[in-house]
């Protein structure tokens, strides 16, 4: 990175190769990021080569809607797993936070918006809780999450059938509120053929928001301390706990933003929702380039890594293969992102 | 400082109190409270039954067979345990509770017939009255069982596949939301069988947006498809913004309802549903097993008593929404 420091007396020929100043395309190409793009744009020119409405414009907005789906969650996710730990609560409790706004607001009467902040402060509890088990018990994340995501199931289930006597919670688009909540959480605009929801937006913002802590900020260092060697963070003054707890709140803050737009797209949910999705998410940043083992990856990988999964999940549709098929190819898709992204990793340390 | 935390603590709890009561809403809870119309019970002897379906948890489908089901467990002085699990080998594992707890009756789904078989014969030797309902139509006699309750999903879907006929209907897309589930498949190929020019997709039924995307997709890679057939309530709720965000003029059709549907058919967003009668189902498999106990009788009279496929459309939605707002069809 820095530039060689030569000693006097010392030419340029015999400079010690281990301190060299690499070239900015080798720079570049060592960003964690980088495989992940390469990996999509092999992605997206196969399905452009064989899907025709996969070329259509107008369709761009149906696969941008699907990547963000996922990216608005494999962002945080990306950060904590940098951070060192995972949250595989955190599909479970998006719909959590989609339910209690719309408990909430249902079952006190009120203004659906009081429903949306209540089940934000619902939401950064979870995420404080998962951060402040971690750290009061010692265990791995993997089994805190995991108590919390069975936790949260059977909560989302019994509290939905106690309040309501069903399991899905009921219709609230006809409460105070509601139209400008959807208009925040569910709405889309046309740009061009283009239609985008607004999720898209988030998603990016998210990801520039993301990006920047991570890269240009102290918090952003201490991300990286904090999943590189805790203890070393620690004794460097890093505050281990509070980045931490931060982080499984980050969490549980973009579950809400999605948990949220699952309510106002759909205006009610359904409490069984969410199993599965945690897996998604992790998915997707290891796509990204995040190391299952912490203090390494990348936010904008993670996104290009929902885009990946957006793209594979929608382009077999639009390529009209047979459905019984459909797992079969979503995998071998992801396996060839993710060695194309290995394979220009490896070229890329070479250099 | 103790003194000021509690102050500030009281204040910020009226405060949030007051605000509770200034953001009140119209809608909500308190529109649709009401007094369910009390029956009274039977007085013959307390009986336990256990209910055990494959439902995922979370399936709104499930709500109206369970509510049918305590219904009838109330008015026979029924003590109802209502157990569900998606996994076949988990299922079988519930019914051998089941009879160890030595239940008085069983009612059980039969969707995966194979992983049942065995310990609901176990339960007939045992000598606990055993029906059956929802799945299994091929498979209950043999197993020892009283009754069965339910549709013939093939049939069911080639009564949707004639319905589409004579609808019109060009291209037609069926939407499975779970991979490799027997029912759900029958039903696709009984509409199939009938009406040949369909094509199936699957979705993740358990992640929304991602079946809203799925089903957009298909719309937009196949322009001609002009009806969506989904095969549960939730799931055509979302087709309908499929087909809105895809842009199409095409028509969703559904199997099975809730809530929220008999509004949509009302609508006129959703053409039709296949009614199998869920409420029905859980409260005949209970009160044949009281009317067995009490009265030695059996409802079907040893074949299926078959509760749907009927249709729900326009034409005889209104008849059904009082009691859907009540959410018992």
């Amino acid at each position: 990175m820095t530039a060689a420091a030569t000693e006097p007396g010392r030419t340029e020929a015999t400079r010690d190769d281990r301190v060299a100043g690499r070239s900015l395309a080798a720079r570049l190409l060592s960003r964690p990021e980088v495989g992940s793009l390469v990996g999509a744009v092999v992605i997206f020119l196969l399905f452009m080569a064989v899907a025709a409405p996969f070329r259509n414009v107008a369709n761009i907005g149906t696969i941008l809607y699907g990547a963000s789906a996922i990216g608005i969650m494999a962002v945080p996710v990306a950060l904590l797993m940098i951070g060192g730990e995972f949250d595989l609560s955190a599909g479970v409790a998006v719909t959590t936070s989609g339910l209690s706004a719309s408990l909430i607001a249902w079952n006190f009467g009120l203004n659906v918006w009081m429903g949306v902040l209540l089940a934000l402060a619902v939401s950064l509890a979870i995420g404080a809780f998962n951060g402040w088990l971690l750290l009061r018990t010692g265990l791995p994340s993997f089994l805190v999450t995991l108590g919390t995501f069975f936790i949260l199931q059977g909560v989302n289930l019994g509290v939905t059938r106690l309040l309501t006597g069903n399991v899905a919670t009921a219709d609230i688009s006809d409460m105070d509120g509601f139209a400008a909540a959807q208009k925040v959480f569910g709405s889309e605009v046309a740009l061009g053929p283009v239609t985008l929801k607004v999720t898209v937006l988030y998603w990016v913002v998210l990801t520039v928001v993301a990006a920047y802590v991570l890269l240009r900020t102290r918090v952003g260092n201490w991300i990286f301390a904090v999943g590189g060697d805790a203890g070393a963070a620690r004794a460097m003054g890093v505050p281990v706990r509070a980045t931490k707890i931060g982080l499984f709140m980050a969490v549980g803050f973009c579950g809400w933003v999605s948990g949220m737009h699952l309510l106002f797209q759909f205006n009610t949910v359904q409490s069984g929702e969410g199993i599965g999705k945690e897996f998604i998410f992790i998915i997707a940043a290891v796509i990204g380039g995040c190391l299952l083992t912490g203090g390494y990856g990348s936010v904008v990988g993670a996104s290009v890594g929902a885009l990946i999964f957006g793209m594979t999940q929608l382009g077999i549709n639009y390529a009209g293969w047979n459905p019984d098929w459909f797992k079969t190819f979503l995998g071998v898709m992801l396996l060839l992102a993710t060695v194309v992204n290995v394979y220009v990793k490896r070229k890329a340390d070479l250099r | 400082m103790a003194r000021t935390s509690r102050m500030t603590m009281l204040v910020t709890g009226a405060v949030a109190a007051l605000a509770l009561a200034a953001c009140s809403s119209g809608g909500g809870k308190q529109s649709t409270d009401q007094d369910a119309p009390a029956a009274a019970a039977a007085d013959t002897p307390k009986m336990t039954v256990a209910f055990i379906t494959h439902a995922a948890p979370g399936d709104t489908f499930w709500d109206l067979v369970r509510k049918g089901a305590e219904a009838a467990a109330r008015k026979d002085n029924i003590d109802l345990q209502y157990q569900s699990d998606p996994d076949g080998a988990n299922q079988a594992n519930l019914v051998q509770s089941a009879i160890d707890k030595k239940v008085d009756g069983i009612a059980v789904t039969l969707a995966k017939p194979d992983a049942m078989k065995a310990n609901v014969e176990k339960a007939a030797q045992a000598g606990v009255p055993v029906v059956a309902l929802n799945g299994g139509i091929d498979a209950w006699k043999s197993m020892g069982v009283l009754g069965y309750f339910g549709q013939d999903e093939r049939i069911a879907g080639e009564a949707a596949g004639e319905r589409l006929k004579a609808d019109g209907a060009k291209k037609a897309l069926c939407v499975i939301q779970e991979q490799g589930h027997v029912g759900l498949e029958a039903r696709c190929d009984g509409a199939k069988s009938a009406f040949s020019d369909m094509e199936k997709i699957y979705v993740t039924g358990t992640d929304m947006p991602s079946v809203q995307a799925a089903i957009t997709s298909k719309l937009q890679q196949d322009p001609g498809i002009d009806h969506v057939l989904t095969l549960g309530a939730p799931f055509a709720m979302t087709a309908v913004k499929s087909v809105k965000d895809a842009g199409t003029s095409a028509k969703v059709v559904t199997f099975d309802t809730n809530k929220e549907l008999v509004s949509a058919i009302k609508d006129g967003q959703v053409e039709w549903a296949v009614d199998q009668q869920p409420y029905l189902q859980g409260y005949l498999a209970v009160d044949s097993l009281w009317l067995y106990k009490t009265n030695g009788n059996m409802i079907g009279g040893g074949q299926a008593t078959l509760t749907g496929p009927a249709f729900i459309d326009k034409s005889n939605v209104a008849a059904v929404e009082q009691f859907a707002g009540n959410g018992t069809r």
